[in-house]
């Protein structure tokens, strides 16, 4: 809830600085029409509210939007902000937006985490335990590689480890990331999440075609039926191939963008309503609440774009029949 | 909400940036690269290699607790043998015992006996002994006292006298 651009950071301090008097009960700044008599107050600015809802709320949406999305500009209110450079490369714009920052900041954490965490290891014998971070790190990584990886691949696990646990990690840091002040949800861009699908379905790809060969794979999208029917089926199992990934980019972006808004949103009622009750009583503890929620979503969408990903590459490399193939598609 | 619609309505919300998807695509993977070296080989060979040591200590104690039990009843076994054979040897023992003390009281039965007969025959022996010679010596008086008679038989007188004499020298011998 505290990520916002220059507007909305003005308006937030507005509001903290009205209720926090209202909260300790000193109505000095607050003239006498808000505390005392609270229902006709927020009756009142319902009125106010009615008048003037049309340009408040399409400023609302403005704000909101220009909050979700990708720019360039990183700003930082009310100490300013900072102007990313735009990169042109034989026509191709690769600016440096406010996502790629973001997305490079979750490298470094990545990196230096698991730098630290690594050379722990390599430095621990089979019968020491590991203390603190590398501790908490552990009980992640341990959760991917059994009951993510080892669950669902099956035979043959190992390979695919380091890029399930990689993509857990990034995408958790990501979303994470995206609940610090002045952060950015990289995870909340459909580019981000498109690109991570795209990778889970050439990983799931290569492995079928490894386990299957070629002859297996081009019989896996014959479906095991009768020639007659392959002008049908072979293009619903081409597409079949394609809704995975779709599936994980939409799921992953949806969840992550839903609930900056929602956040944002709550907030934006307040102002709406042009009410510090409504602040105080609702837009706040609602708010806090649903970031709460968005700490717990931060995990389970990376656990669930992990173990999606898993479970592709366990169907597509799995020497099962098709029809364990389609319920296991139809039970996810 | 009119808000809602409009970010609906906005459409770049769906709107595509090659060069994120760009920078997204490369950062993954040099990142997968490098936390592949540096992280999660050794993480993975740790948690494996620790995962092989649990399994092997639960192993080596599933054994070492057969190899107790197993030693356990061993020495139950032994403990029972070891009773049995001091019971067999007590008992033989008090058998040995018991026939050694009633040999010996027979045999000193026997000899009790044996030394017992043996004094009579010896009482015996002297009885006779002494009894032939008192009447070798009986004899020998007789002649001896027919003799006196014999050599004093004209005198009465004489006779008397040897006679009375011969009893007074029995008596005197006797004493």
């Amino acid at each position: 809830m505290k990520r916002f651009n220059s507007k909305q950071v003005t308006a937030f301090f507005r509001v903290i600085a009205l209720v926090l008097p209202l909260l300790l009960s000193a109505n000095t700044l607050v003239s006498a029409s808000t505390e005392p008599k609270a229902p006709v107050a927020v009756s009142a600015s319902a009125a106010v509210s009615a008048t003037a809802a049309a340009p408040e709320e399409e400023k609302a949406g403005e704000v909101i939007m220009h909050h979700i999305l990708n720019n360039n500009v990183f700003a930082f209110p009310p100490f300013g902000e900072v102007h990313l450079p735009k990169v042109v490369v034989g026509g191709f714009d690769i600016s440096i937006t406010k996502h790629v920052v973001m997305l490079w900041l979750v490298s470094a954490a990545l990196l230096i985490v698991f730098s630290i965490v690594g050379g722990k290891y390599r430095g621990l014998s089979a019968r020491q335990a590991p203390t603190g971070l590398s501790n908490a790190m552990e009980a992640l990584i341990d959760f991917v590689r059994l009951d993510v990886a080892k669950a669902n691949i099956g035979h043959g696990y190992e390979k695919h480890l380091p890029y399930l646990i990689t993509v857990f990690m990034f995408i958790l840091f990501c979303n994470l990331f995206g609940l610090i002040p002045y952060g950015a949800t990289a995870t909340g861009n459909i580019n981000v999440t498109l690109t991570l699908a795209v990778f889970t379905f050439f990983v799931t790809q290569i492995a079928a075609l490894k386990s299957h060969g070629l002859k297996g794979f081009l019989q896996h999208l014959t479906a095991g039926t009768h020639w007659a029917l392959w002008i049908i089926i072979v293009p619903i199992e081409i597409i079949g191939l394609f809704t995975k990934p779709f599936a994980l980019t939409v799921r992953l972006f949806a969840n992550m963008t839903a609930g900056h808004i929602i956040i944002l949103s709550l907030i934006f009622i307040s102002f709406i309503l042009k009410s510090y009750v409504v602040a105080g009583a609702v837009s706040v503890p609602f708010a806090i609440f649903i970031y709460l929620l968005e700490l717990f979503v931060a995990f389970l969408q990376a656990f669930i774009f992990t173990m999606l990903s898993a479970l592709f590459i366990g169907l597509g490399s799995a020497h099962e029949g098709h029809a364990e193939h389609e319920a296991g598609v139809a039970h996810h | 909400m009119l808000t809602s619609g409009i970010i609906l309505l906005e459409g770049s919300l769906l709107s595509p940036e090659p060069g994120l998807i760009f920078w997204t695509a490369l950062t993954f993977v040099i990142v997968l690269l490098i936390l592949k070296k540096v992280a999660w080989g050794p993480i993975i060979t740790a948690l494996e290699e620790r995962e092989k040591g649990i399994q092997s200590s639960i192993d080596t104690a599933h054994k070492a607790k057969d190899e107790a039990e197993a030693i356990l009843r061993q020495n139950r076994e032994l403990l029972a043998k070891a009773d049995a054979e001091s019971d067999k040897i007590i008992r033989e023992g008090k058998e040995y015992a018991d026939k050694l003390r009633t040999d010996i009281n027979e045999k000193a039965q026997a000899e009790a006996q044996k030394m017992i007969s043996s004094a009579k025959d010896e009482i015996e022996q002297e009885k006779r002994r002494a009894l032939q010679e008192l009447r070798n010596e009986v004899a020998d008086l007789a002649v001896k006292g027919a003799e006196k008679i014999i050599r004093t038989a004209l005198d009465a007188d004489i006779q008397k006298k040897i006679v009375d004499s011969m009893i007074q020298d029995l008596s005197t011998k006797r004493n």
